[in-house]
């Protein structure tokens, strides 16, 4: 029951929005696949061989449930309970593979035989890559060129997975010029080619779509709470957001519950008063990016303009449009950390619990010291990936 | 050879209901080899807007696409895009493209169409974007990620009140019943996609599927249609205006605009190229 197809009051309508977000803003070169696609998600995901290959490879291959862990340490550092929902321990080290693992298996239905992906940091390049090897797909991975560099490990293990890795070299060389390169394949290729974009954003139905897929963090956090504290319900929810996705999975079906806070963490740079952040929903105003009406980072020319932050993962100048409706009625709430206060978050969370986090997933760790936290309210924090990927920037960072 | 323009100043209100389109008027006076012409506005430098226009009017184009620079040109191949990032660095935004075609209508009487992405217009404003086109004498606008319901619903009234075409692109993917219902929507012309690439690909045209061109002229449809993408030289043209009232070309003008000779030079060769003045029909 990983893939939940029960309505709820932030899903989209029938032409893909979120109140005034979302959509499909896309060129006729890409009306058939996204066509197809927008007709036949929800009846493929319900189909039962469908459910129970997925099912079973969330089990077996991915290593799910993931844990929900009581953080002891930390939550006395805190003086409040804090657990998190840890991610990080699911084969390829992120939540990025409940979605690529349903988009494999959609794609299949789909009888496409050639799978793009974008990737900043990696994990979602990495986390295609694996289900491409797992089914014996052909599989082309766009990265950013200055992404090729700060994340080697993930491009190394990318190209022994048989991937194919090409390094983009358009903009800032980062993650939404990879989302560029990777709609224009798909235009060249429209037959034989599904796309596997690896967070909430995009052309609906790709939105709601990974919702869906990474919904299963929220499913699986309810059952464990109510286990380990007699409640389905925390206080509040906490994720990274750089498109959303993890985000989007840790809220999904908390988003019928008002009494849950919600809390996404964006990537703030050197700072949201800097030109030097990735902070969207604190810099940005309402466009079209990626074929999505969203909220998005741009000049007054309507240019979309670079952002930066120290974590791959989180460095895109928009955010899925769940996100922007989420912000917009106030439903949830943003904050956003910078690269020196997610490094101390960094730190903190190895010496204090033993667990290396990605850059990105410490951005929400980072939140904790901007907001109050009483001490019988119980948090829950996505731990959405492992650090292996930054140890090259934290050994560089901490001196070790 | 070339239609007589209308001038178009008036304001929308004062407009009767069928107003004169230059892009109607070319299409009844000329029914094929019509040459459009693809730039980028504020490339190779700022300044060269109006005088390429004007250059290229001069040398025989019959419909000219002034590219609006965007920073995410997603459906372009790497030399609009490096034109684009280009123009973007020279300085160019909506607001200046505007200020420089102020004054085109009292030197061009072809038709002039504005093409590029919808954020920047959206930021700029839909409604103010397409009064000033009115007011600059812009005939029609091409934004490929403004897809038909999205335009039906929203922008179809406000383009109308301006006297704008929006021209809609189909591919070898549109399926028949999708064609006839953009030919029922669209305006002006239809841009016909003519392989599944973003601009530039450097296919044949002969190479391009003749099921397709010939699926597209069995449909009979209302509005002309002019084939872009990938049409580069004087072969690709003709074979291209075989199937089609007329063809784009985009990228390989582009690209001409980076030899080191002067603008009136680079453009004569290329527009002689393609057509061979000798043999123009008028
Ligand atoms: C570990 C990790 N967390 C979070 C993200 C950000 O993606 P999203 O906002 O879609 O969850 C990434 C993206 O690469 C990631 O690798």
């Amino acid at each position: 029951m990983s893939i939940n197809l029960y309505k709820m009051q932030y899903t989209v309508d029938e032409r893909g929005y979120y109140g005034e977000f979302g959509g499909a803003w896309i060129p006729e070169m890409m009306y058939t696949n996204i066509n197809e696609l927008k007709h036949r998600y929800l009846e493929i995901m319900e189909e039962e061989s469908f459910r129970k290959e997925f099912d079973e490879l969330m089990k077996d291959y991915v290593g799910r449930p993931s844990p929900l862990y009581y953080a002891r340490r930390l939550s006395e550092k805190y003086g409040s309970h804090i657990y998190l929902k840890r991610e990080d321990l699911n084969h390829t080290g992120s939540h990025k593979l409940n979605n690529t693992i349903g988009q494999i298996l959609l794609a299949l239905k789909l009888g496409k035989t050639r799978i793009i992906a974008e990737t900043g940091a990696g994990q979602h390049g990495l986390a295609t890559a694996t289900v491409c090897a797992l089914k014996g797909l052909k599989c082309v991975v766009y990265m950013g060129a200055l992404d090729v560099k700060r994340q080697d490990p993930n491009v190394r293990k990318m190209k022994m997975l048989g991937a194919e890795v090409i390094p983009v070299h358009s903009g800032n060389k980062t993650l939404k010029d990879a989302t560029n390169e990777a709609m224009r394949d798909w235009i060249s290729h429209p037959e034989d080619t599904h796309y596997i974009i690896g967070s909430v954003v995009g052309p609906h139905p790709y939105p709601d779509m990974v919702a869906r897929f990474q919904s299963v963090i929220s499913a699986e956090m309810k059952k464990q709470l109510a286990e380990k504290t007699g409640s389905e319900l925390p206080k509040r929810v906490l994720a990274c957001v750089g498109g959303g996705s993890n985000a989007a999975g840790a809220f999904y079906h908390y988003l019928d519950h008002p009494e849950v806070e919600l809390i996404g963490v964006e990537a703030a740079g050197l700072g949201v008063d800097t030109k030097e952040t990735a902070a969207t929903l604190a810099v940005g105003s309402p466009g079209v990016l990626h074929a999505a009406r969203t909220i998005l980072m741009q000049n007054h020319d309507g240019q979309v303009t670079e952002p930066y932050s120290i974590s791959a993962g989180l460095d895109y100048p928009g955010i899925g449009p769940l996100h922007a409706h989420l912000f917009k009625t106030g439903r949830a709430r943003y904050l956003n950390a910078t690269d020196e206060e997610t490094l101390r978050a960094v730190l903190l969370l190895t010496q204090l619990e033993g667990i290396i986090p990605a850059l990105e997933s410490a951005h929400a760790l980072a939140a904790l010291e901007k907001i109050s936290l009483q001490p019988n309210e119980i948090s829950v924090i996505c731990l959405s990936g492992r650090g292996d990927k930054d140890m090259q920037t934290y050994l560089d960072y901490f001196g070790y | 050879m070339n239609m007589t323009g209308k001038v178009m100043s008036l304001k929308p209100a004062l407009m009767e209901n069928h107003m004169q389109n230059r892009i109607d008027d070319l299409f009844r006076e000329k029914d094929k080899n019509i040459l459009s012409v693809y730039f980028t506005a504020g490339y190779p430098n700022l300044g060269d807007t109006a005088t390429i226009i004007r250059l290229l009017e001069e040398n025989g184009a019959d419909l000219i696409e002034v590219g609006m620079p965007f920073s995410d040109p997603t459906a372009d191949g790497p030399t609009i895009q490096a034109s684009s990032d280009q123009a973007l660095k020279n300085g160019m935004t909506l607001e200046i493209l505007f200020e420089q075609l102020s004054d085109i209508r009292s030197h061009v009487k072809i038709p002039l169409v504005l093409m590029g992405y919808i954020n920047p217009v959206l930021q700029y404003g839909v409604e103010k974007f397409c009064r000033q086109c009115s007011r600059t004498g812009i005939d029609g606008i091409i934004l490929p990620d403004l897809p038909p319901d999205e335009f039906s619903l929203n922008y179809q009234e406000v383009f109308k009140a301006n006297n704008l075409h929006n021209i809609y692109l189909i591919t070898p993917q549109t399926p028949d019943s999708r064609i006839l219902e953009i030919d029922r929507l669209s305006t002006g012309f239809i841009y016909m996609v003519s392989s599944s690439s973003t601009t530039g690909a450097g296919k044949k045209v002969s190479d391009f599927s003749r099921e397709y061109f010939s699926r597209v002229k069995n449909l009979k449809l209302q509005h002309p249609q002019v084939i872009g993408f990938g049409i580069s030289d004087r072969e690709t043209f003709e074979n291209a205006c075989q199937y089609a009232h007329g063809a784009i070309i985009g990228s390989a003008f582009v690209k001409a605009l980076q030899q080191p000779d002067p603008l009136e030079v680079i453009i004569s060769r290329f527009v002689a190229g393609i057509t061979g003045t000798e043999d123009r029909e008028g």
